[in-house]
């Protein structure tokens, strides 16, 4: 009964977190309306015995992903009326563009039929969570069965890493830049003089 | 009746009351961990610290609690007031949950998870919300600024907080924290395995709690103290706490990852008849000590030292360490079955 109690109050917060989200009129609260929804997603894994996912789930998109949105956000100098200007204008396109993606779903979900073995194996989960543990049965599964499409995912990240430090990346000329290398390889007759003053008359 | 008695009250008086067990000392220990800051850097600049509240000033503490306490809350114009008040909150809640999955002696342990590990690690990355976001709430430059340093230092230095995990956890076979205590008795602590990992876990949990020399975001000179800059009263109160709790708790992770958790550091009779929340005590404090050592030591990093220092030397390093451990668990056939 409480689980079920704790499930309702995880996805309705869920649920009303999500519509604040496209609603909210600051943005900074939109992206902490956002880390809300993943904490009850994350809430709602862990209800389905998911705790690897729940937890990854927070360490990835909260703890990380999150931060640098909340970063962006927080940096733009936005006009918030400005912002609601032009609602009734851009409508049509907005609509027009929901209402395909709509039927592109409809068409996706409509055509949809589960394989008639399919019931049969969500009854008793493999492998049973009682004798491996999430993270194992996870990781049996992804460096056996799934290796190299676990490889070319960690591949595609790979590219899109490089990509981004490639477009950001500039070199300027005249740009002080600290060589720590060289810093620490001076020695004292390199940098250290040690000159004889004679009192009154100065270097 | 007596189903909902035993099915539902008496397990949450006694998690209340274990919960409890838990907070209050360790409330106790954020109280006497600010004096004993102040009275070591004292002895380490030859001052005398605090020593008129109470005999060798052993009430500051509570002192410095009632004034903050009676002090007048301000709210800066301009203001986001739910954010301005969510933050400090979100800081001290958050120091206090990741305790429940910290094992304090054999069995001793709120929740004994599978994820103990994960589950610190998500709360700990977690944590640099409360800056950034009393940062953009205070409605002040200096705040700002030093809300945004914490978000770009905590985030660059989880990654190498998190392959110095992993390179321990190669050698334990399960994200369970009393089992990685339970690997150390029987390899051996990890701190001798894994002593470069140990010094990068350690300086790079002072980058996570914001500690000297990486307290880029309260930088005093600079900020005037950064992010709580425009918090006063119980507010500050709350900041200050969340980040002492903070310091403590990332000292015991580090016990559990590689100082042996609660395991006596000598193994035969006299020592190991001492119970180990008394062992796991004193591994905390020797830590928390070099916090304080290091912070009345060593000057600031600038920024770009701190970054320099956590994308390019440490990360590298502990993915070299990562494979490295992985490459010769495997060789050696000593992977955790």
């Amino acid at each position: 009964m409480i689980q079920a109690l704790v499930f309702y109050l995880f996805a309705a917060v869920a649920v009303a977190s999500g519509v604040m989200v496209i609603s909210a009129r600051n943005p900074v609260h939109a992206v902490l309306f956002l880390i809300l929804t993943f904490f009850n997603a994350a809430g709602l894994f862990l209800l389905a015995g998911a705790e690897f996912l729940a937890m990854v789930l927070v360490v990835v998109y909260v703890g990380a992903v999150a931060v640098l949105f909340l970063f962006v956000v927080m940096l733009l100098d936005i006009n918030y009326l400005r912002l609601r200007e032009g609602f009734l204008q851009y409508l049509p396109t907005g609509g027009l563009i929901g209402l395909i993606l709509l039927a592109e779903l409809v068409l996706v979900f409509g055509g949809w039929s589960f394989a008639p073995e399919a019931p049969l194996s969500v009854g008793s989960r493999t492998p049973d969570p009682s004798v491996m543990t999430n993270t194992e049965a996870l990781g049996r599964l992804l460096y056996t069965d799934y290796f190299y499409l676990f490889q070319v995912a960690g591949l595609v990240l790979l590219v899109a890493m490089i990509g981004t430090i490639l477009l950001t990346l500039r070199t300027r000329a005249g740009v002080r830049k600290q060589n720590i290398a060289a810093q620490v390889a001076r020695t004292k007759a390199q940098s250290v003089e040690i000159r004889k003053v004679p009192s009154g008359g100065g270097i | 009746m007596a189903e909902l008695w035993t099915g539902y009250v008496w397990p949450t008086v006694m998690i209340v009351a274990r919960i409890l067990a838990i907070v209050l000392p360790f409330m106790l220990a954020v109280a006497y961990l600010t004096l004993a800051e102040r009275k070591v850097i004292g002895a380490i600049q030859m001052r005398k610290g605090p020593n008129v509240v109470g005999p060798f000033g052993l009430l500051q503490p509570i002192a410095d609690g009632l004034k903050l306490f009676f002090k007048e809350t301000i709210i800066p114009t301009g203001a986001n007031k739910a954010v301005f008040f969510l933050s400090p909150a979100l800081t001290f809640i958050l120091a206090l949950v990741a305790w429940a999955v910290i094992p304090f002696d054999e069995g001793w342990v709120l929740a004994n998870i599978n994820v103990g590990v994960l589950y610190l690690f998500a709360i700990s990355s977690l944590g640099v919300y409360g800056i950034i976001m009393a940062g953009w709430a205070s409605n002040s430059k200096y705040a700002f600024l030093g809300g945004l340093r914490a978000a770009a230092q905590m985030v660059s230095y989880e990654v190498s907080i998190g392959f110095v995990m992993i390179s321990v956890l190669l050698c334990v076979g399960s994200l369970n924290l009393s089992d990685i205590v339970h690997a150390q008795a029987e390899r051996g602590w990890f701190v001798f395995w894994h002593l470069p990992m140990f010094v990068i876990f350690y300086t790079s949990c002072l980058a996570e709690t914001n500690r000297s020399p990486f307290d880029l975001l309260e930088a005093e000179s600079e900020l005037v103290t950064g992010y709580n800059v425009e918090y006063s009263s119980m507010t500050f109160a709350l900041f200050y706490l969340g980040e002492y709790g903070n310091m403590i708790l990332v000292c015991a992770m580090t016990t559990v990852l590689f100082l042996g958790g609660w395991l006596s550091p000598i193994p035969f009779a006299p020592f190991t008849l001492i119970p180990g929340v008394i062992w796991f005590a004193l591994k905390v404090s020797v830590l928390l000590f070099g916090f304080l050592w290091i912070r009345a030591t060593f000057p600031r990093y600038r920024f770009d030292q701190l970054m320099r220092l956590g994308w390019k030397v440490f990360l590298p390093f502990s993915l070299v360490w990562l494979v490295l451990t992985a490459g010769v668990l495997e060789y050696a056939d000593l992977l955790p079955k």
